[in-house]
């Protein structure tokens, strides 16, 4: 496993093997713009990686070239063992694909349409129907499986698609914002599908997203701006590498206060309107702070580094030295559904 | 591309590129597909056979009392044959408009980005929108009676037989103009300005002979002109027709003072067709 492991990317300790996505810097120009600059990266059989990045930071492309839909300007790829270039043909036979926007025929019914996909893919005869009904039960959509695609919702119409996806048995499923647009319920109903099928089928996952919250469910996160990635980790180590976890408190007494704490061992310094304590553990730090401090506390904040601090730590620099205008990142994502 | 990483993959190993099989078997899948979508939408095969039943009838009652009777043979028994290849085509063309609706609605991109050729998915539509096509052609029989036309089994099969023909001709030929055309209305636009030129000087509704020369070099360009001919040649063969009549309503292409034979017609409709196949597997690879 060492021999695998390169600058910051530490493979899962369960996987054996060579990784299923391996991309050395991979770089796709459109004119003058680098929409992909060089970026570097390798996913293990089994994992669930996800890209996470503002609207335009070259997600998208990236998927294109490891699914052989666009051609790398420079630098290369290989996805299930086989170079994205030279073999292409091989590459789409063992990746599944779930695009940005919807591609199902709705005259159609389900079924129809995972049979029409389960021949565009060689699956055999026999296999068939035995593996339409196996991943219709992987989405929690057998009983709509004879219903015309167009009496489905908008997020049934998504998990038939990630059913669709999983059809040929691919050795890794290829998710481009695969929850845009869907509610809460069914985001999380469609995580559950996901996170099924890596551990039911053994599959890779490489998904791109906006939302951060659904970004903690992956292994590891890889976040790119600009074409570039600029952190890639686990969600833990991310959010540990932007700060520890932290306690604020006003008090009728600060003064008084940030002697207690100081003298007591903790970590701590005043603020504006407050104190701010530096802890491992927010949860069980707040009961003993507020114990030591030793005058009366007006109100206590605890806070741990969410996603959010992570993006806007590794971005938000960039964005504001670029544009001149600090926009907090979910806004900006929220702005931009359905590019 | 230089050694990612010296792992040897273990996934490496893989089938032959394309197994003929397949080809066929998605070619078939395609094919299906298109069928499915006809059966299922019951105002599409309606409103297909209501235009020529239009044309048949109020065209040809219209024309009837201008042009009257010829030893016992009308305008409505004319044009018949020229109606239902007027349904063929505009069948087959509405077959080829779903390339453009498949790729505003995201399917096409399912079908180009799975590991199979172009000429399988374009053999697969273009034999649906031919099956169509010519199913809707043949239903138009139906009313071969009501108008006078007499038909004969073997007629029938011959009909058929040419029916398809024109059909897939029309199909491929569809099929390139959409795979070139990325909106609906452009499309649209871009059949109307085509398909009813091709329609009015195919000879479907009036005999080419003495056009002025200008109009009858474009009716010999156009390649319905050569499909629409056999069909009528066929129909007029199993009916009765005096040769006054056979003379005020003529069928065959004269070419620089020759009547073509109909087999070099069909010739010609064959290499149109191979034409357009070749074509819209053209247009359907620039895409993407
Ligand atoms: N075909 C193209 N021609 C020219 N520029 C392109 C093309 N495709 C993408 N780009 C540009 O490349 C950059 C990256 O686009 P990409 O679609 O990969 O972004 P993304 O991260 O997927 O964004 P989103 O979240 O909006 O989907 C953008 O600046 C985009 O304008
Ligand atoms: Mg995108």
């Amino acid at each position: 496993m060492t021999d695998l492991t390169l600058e910051g990317i530490e493979l899962r300790k369960q996987d054996t093997g060579p990784p299923a996505i391996d991309v050395r810097k991979l770089t796709k120009r459109y004119g003058d713009l680098a929409a992909v600059d060089g970026v570097d990266f390798s996913v293990a059989q089994g994992e669930v990686f996800a890209f996470l990045g503002p609207n335009g930071a070259g997600k998208s492309t990236t998927i294109k070239m490891l699914c052989t839909l666009a051609h790398p300007t420079s630098g290369g790829a290989r996805v299930a063992g086989f170079d994205v270039v030279s073999r292409a043909k091989a590459v789409r036979r063992h990746i599944g694909l779930v695009f940005q926007e919807q591609t199902l025929d709705d005259q159609l019914t389900a079924e129809e349409n995972l049979r029409f996909h389960a021949v565009l893919y060689g699956v055999p005869h026999d296999q068939v129907g035995p593996r339409i009904t196996r991943v219709m039960d992987l989405v929690a959509l057998s009983d709509r499986r004879k219903d015309l695609v167009s009496t489905y919702s908008g997020g049934m119409a998504r998990r038939l698609e990630i059913a669709r996806g999983m059809l040929h048995t691919p050795k890794v499923l290829f998710l481009d914002e695969p929850t845009i647009g869907l509610d809460p319920q069914t985001r999380a109903l469609m995580w559950e599908d996901v996170l099924r099928l890596r551990d039911e089928e053994g599959v890779t996952i490489f998904l791109t997203t906006h939302y951060m919250d659904e970004a903690e469910f992956a292994d590891r996160i890889a976040i790119i701006d600009h074409g570039s990635i600029i952190a890639l980790d686990s969600p833990s180590a991310l959010k540990a590498s932007v700060g520890k976890d932290t306690v604020a408190l006003e008090t009728t007494d600060d003064t008084t206060a940030l002697d207690s704490l100081l003298s007591a061992g903790y970590t701590a310094e005043r603020t504006e309107g407050g104190l701010t304590v530096f802890v491992a553990d927010e949860e069980a730090a707040v009961g003993p702070i507020v114990a030591a401090v030793g005058v009366p506390v007006r109100t206590v904040r605890a806070h741990r580094p969410t996603l959010d601090d992570v993006f806007l730590h590794f971005t938000g620099r960039e964005i504001r030295e670029q544009h001149g205008e600090a926009i907090p990142m979910m806004a900006r994502a929220h702005g931009a559904r359905r590019s | 591309m230089t050694t990612l990483s010296g792992a040897q993959p273990t996934t490496g190993v893989d089938t032959p590129d394309t197994l003929l099989s397949d080809e066929i078997r998605v070619a078939g899948m395609v094919w299906e597909r298109e069928l499915i979508r006809y059966t299922r939408n019951r105002t599409r095969i309606v409103s297909g056979l209501m235009q020529p039943v239009l044309f048949l009838f109020v065209l040809g009652y219209g024309m009837s009392g201008l042009v009257g009777t010829t030893g016992g043979f009308n305008f409505r028994q004319f044009v018949f044959p020229g109606v239902v290849a007027m349904s063929v085509v505009m069948t087959a063309i509405f077959s080829a408009i779903s390339i453009v609706w498949d790729r505003e609605f995201g399917f096409l991109r399912e079908m180009l980005v799975a590991p199979v050729s172009r000429t399988a998915l374009v053999l697969g539509k273009t034999a649906g929108g031919a099956s169509v096509a010519a199913v809707q052609g043949t239903i138009m029989l139906v009313l071969a009676p009501l108008v006078g036309v007499h038909l004969t089994p073997l007629l029938v099969v011959e009909v058929i037989g040419l029916e398809l023909l024109m059909a897939v001709a029309m199909t491929a030929f569809g099929v390139f103009v959409a795979s070139r055309i990325q909106r609906m209305e452009a499309f649209q636009v871009v059949m109307q300005m085509l398909l009813m030129p091709m329609l009015f000087l195919s000879g479907a509704l009036f005999p080419l002979n003495g056009l002025p020369a200008w109009l009858a070099v474009i009716t010999r360009i156009n390649p319905l002109t050569y499909a629409v001919d056999p069909l009528r040649r066929v129909v007029f063969a199993a009916q009765n027709m005096s040769p006054a009549a056979r003379a005020r309503f003529p069928t065959g292409i004269t070419m620089f003072g020759h009547t073509l034979p109909i087999t070099v017609e069909l010739a010609l409709v064959v290499v149109f067709a191979l034409a357009f196949f070749v074509l819209a597997i053209w247009g359907l690879s620039r895409t993407e």
